[in-house]
């Protein structure tokens, strides 16, 4: 029983998530050393690293970042939302070992390879690009282990009901935690079945795999790892916006529903990388790049409302009524749980959504295929959303788990602002120098001798925001670190508050509950989000209809 | 809530903002579903991946002969320290096949194109994968080794064009160009 919250923690479950959260940290922490040495080589001007350096840190932040820290945080999620909210213990902590063990030992292979110079294929290792036999041994090994840690969940949850530790229906931050399990174990068979082949011929046992198959098979692994990112980033809104403001989400069956839609189409964004790939044809594209009829960008356009609207609704009951957006202003913006909630919200969906979704346009993929729009999208979903929000949990999840407060705690208030705006800033270098034709993945743009001064420009931007984006993150790590060492002791008592409105004189909890037309302000700010969307997406339409004619 | 089991029963249809937001969002998915096969039909840029088998060494000799009977000139770079110093410009003709090949790191043979004219441009690569990106139109294409990828192209805009390579083939992928003239 914690003796702060008065929830019931499994401490088998605690320990591994520690243990996960930490090391998730760390490599956190590794990648965003080299995410800044990148920064500063792509700003043409400060051009940095050595041509060799540049690859094998590429390969290395992106492995880093997109595998190691996600997975292992996402296994620490995973494991806290299983046990806690239904009052569970953790199935096995012996299956939980073996699971921390094979991700860990495959985590330090694959950094070690690649540093070793043995692996400057980029993460998504294109045959017939090829790296040492151990560069994919230490893939397959962290894809293993995180299937066992998932088998983990699974068996906990379905021992949790059997055993009726709980009554009711699942609460919808384990439902989304579900619904990100499942598709992760579609998405790590798939690295299986692309990752097995590749090894035995890294080896030299068996032929190569075709270039275009695996790279219809590698994206199954790396598209869709990100979507599951997406569904636990939706859960972390969901937990978050409950503890800071005391939001419910107005309707579970539509969010819930909106989970059951990213479980089923999701995975067809694979193709997102294959629309202007030879042997494919456009009724294919077409139909999977829009996740069948767009259903999975449905979803998040329904989290995108819900998210907002229970947040609402909460501002509301608790008597902040003036006018639209008078519950805007009254919200905790200082306390970084909140904030980094909030920028991770907005930039998710402003931006990493609507940019996205264009560049997943069948036809408009051929002015952004491979150049740095790209990186420009997805790092505003994967590290102004996901990463940031998980940022945000962590100002709870470590006071409670270590029993620590945090350090610094008017630093702590300004990070999220610091990191969110740095990749924001990062992600307009990259997108807009991507539109002048800048290819990502490229040490230098002046050997091709077609950028000019407004590519270089923009560069500067990327790098100026990396620069920012790194300090955030340090910042973070060092708030983390310092913490699990200087915090001052809770034991028993309450964490300290990062700021929560208080509900006002006369306020009544629950009021609005049959109010359908309360959430006036979020229903504005999500029209003009549509708006803001139909604009950049028939702008580029317009862009697309500007080239040459080609079929 | 959020964050406990659910006891009470939960299931509620839309109603109020959240089925007004509901029907936008959907009437907004249904746009850009017809969007895709609408431009497929009416508008003039698609990638139809429309592709061959061919081996390597196959794809070398073809490239070879369309350069051996096509050739018009021979382009020779400004830029100083360039990896592709030298290459023999080919103009295939009005309606006719052009061969791109894409290797370890260089585009050959640079192309004459006329403005107007519809070309059948096969691109293929030798060893790794490679980017076709068109600059500073900015039109980019997949080329994978063991694949013949025909893009179907009319030149609009006349001018020198550079091909820059937009996936990661190595140490020199920087540097991997090559050039389209369009008169």
């Amino acid at each position: 029983m914690c003796g702060t919250t008065g929830l019931s923690v499994c401490l088998d479950a605690q320990r591994f998530i520690k243990l996960n959260a930490v090391c998730g940290i760390v490599f956190l922490l590794l990648g965003g050393v080299a995410a800044l040495l990148l920064a500063l080589t792509r700003w043409q001007t400060v051009h940095l690293l050595p041509v060799d350096w540049f690859y094998r840190l590429l390969t290395f932040h992106g492995i880093n970042m997109l595998i190691l820290w996600i997975l292992f945080f996402e296994v620490a999620i995973l494991t806290f939302t299983c046990t806690t909210p239904l009052n569970a213990r953790l199935f096995s902590r012996k299956i939980a070992w073996a699971s921390f063990g094979m991700m860990l030992t495959g985590a330090v292979m694959v950094d070690y390879i690649i540093l070793a110079g043995q692996a400057d294929v980029m993460m998504t290792s294109y045959l017939p690009l090829l790296a040492h036999p151990l560069f994919y041994l230490g893939i397959i090994l962290v894809a293993v282990g995180t299937l066992i840690g998932v088998f983990n969940f699974f068996a906990t949850l379905y021992v949790a009901k059997r055993d009726r530790a709980y009554e009711g229906s699942l609460p919808i931050v384990t439902f989304g935690a579900l619904a990100a399990a499942i598709i992760a174990v579609v998405t790590l068979l798939h690295g299986a079945v692309v990752m097995i082949p590749t090894f035995t011929y890294a080896m030299g046992w068996t032929a190569q795999p075709d270039p275009a198959w695996y790279r219809l098979i590698w994206w199954g692994l790396g598209h869709q790892s990100q979507q599951v990112n997406v569904c636990a980033m939706v859960a972390v809104w969901y937990l978050l916006s409950h503890i800071t403001v005391g939001a419910r989400p107005i309707n579970e069956a539509v969010c819930r529903t909106a989970f059951v839609l990213y479980v089923l189409f999701i995975n067809l964004a694979s193709a997102h990388h294959l629309l202007v790939d030879p042997g494919v044809g456009a009724a294919w594209k077409i139909w999977n790049t829009s996740y069948a009829m767009y259903l999975a960008v449905l979803a998040s356009m329904v989290h995108g409302f819900t998210v907002p609207a229970g947040v609402e609704l909460a501002m509301r009951e608790k008597g902040y009524t003036r006018g639209i957006f008078g519950w805007v202003t009254a919200l905790p913006w200082k306390n970084p749980a909140f904030s980094g909630t909030a920028l991770s919200l907005v930039i998710f969906g402003f931006l990493g959504g609507i940019t996205g979704v264009t560049l997943g346009t069948q036809q408009i993929n051929i002015i952004a295929h491979n150049t740095l729009r790209i990186p420009g999208h997805f790092h505003v979903t994967v590290v102004g959303g996901t990463t940031l929000a998980f940022m945000a949990l962590a100002y709870y999840v470590i006071p409670l788990i270590f029993q620590r407060d945090f350090i610094c705690r008017g630093v702590a208030r300004v990070q999220p602002w610091l990191f969110g705006f740095g990749i924001v800033l990062l992600a307009f270098g990259m997108s807009f120098a991507g539109t002048m034709g800048v290819p990502r993945r490229s040490w230098d743009i002046d050997a091709q001798g077609v950028y000019g001064p407004a590519a270089h420009l923009w560069l500067g931007v990327l790098g100026i925001g990396g620069i920012l984006a790194f300090t955030g993150l340090l910042l973070f790590a060092l708030l983390c670190v310092g913490t699990l060492f200087f915090g001052p002791k809770i034991e028993g008592r309450a964490m300290a508050d990062w700021g929560t409105p208080p509900a006002l004189a006369g306020s009544q909890p629950g009021s609005l509950a049959n109010d359908h037309y309360a959430t006036k302000g979020t229903i504005v700010l999500t029209l003009t989000f549509l708006a803001c969307f139909a604009v950049y997406y028939f702008a580029n339409w317009k862009a697309l209809a500007d080239v040459w004619p080609v079929r | 809530m959020s964050l406990r089991p659910l006891t009470t029963p939960w299931f509620h249809g839309p109603a109020g903002h959240e089925k007004i937001w509901l029907g936008c969002a959907i009437l907004w998915c249904f746009v850009m579903s017809l969007m895709m096969p609408y431009w497929h039909f009416r508008g003039k840029q698609n990638s139809t991946g429309e592709a061959y088998t061919v081996r390597p060494v196959d794809f070398l000799a073809r490239t070879e002969k369309f350069v051996a009977s096509n050739r018009v000139g021979t382009f020779k770079n400004p830029i100083a320290n360039a990896l592709m110093q030298e290459l023999p410009i080919a103009e295939p003709p009005a309606g006719g096949d052009a061969y791109l090949m894409g290797r370890m790191w260089q585009w050959y043979p640079a192309l004459r194109l006329r403005q107007g004219e519809t070309y059948r441009l096969h691109l293929s690569s030798l060893d790794l994968q490679h980017g076709f990106s068109l600059q500073p139109l900015n039109m980019n294409f997949q080329v994978l080794p063991g694949y013949d990828h025909v893009l179907t192209l009319t030149p609009t805009s006349k001018g020198e064009f550079t091909i820059v390579c937009n996936e990661f083939c190595g140490a020199g992928h920087h540097a991997m160009t090559g050039k389209i003239f369009v008169e």
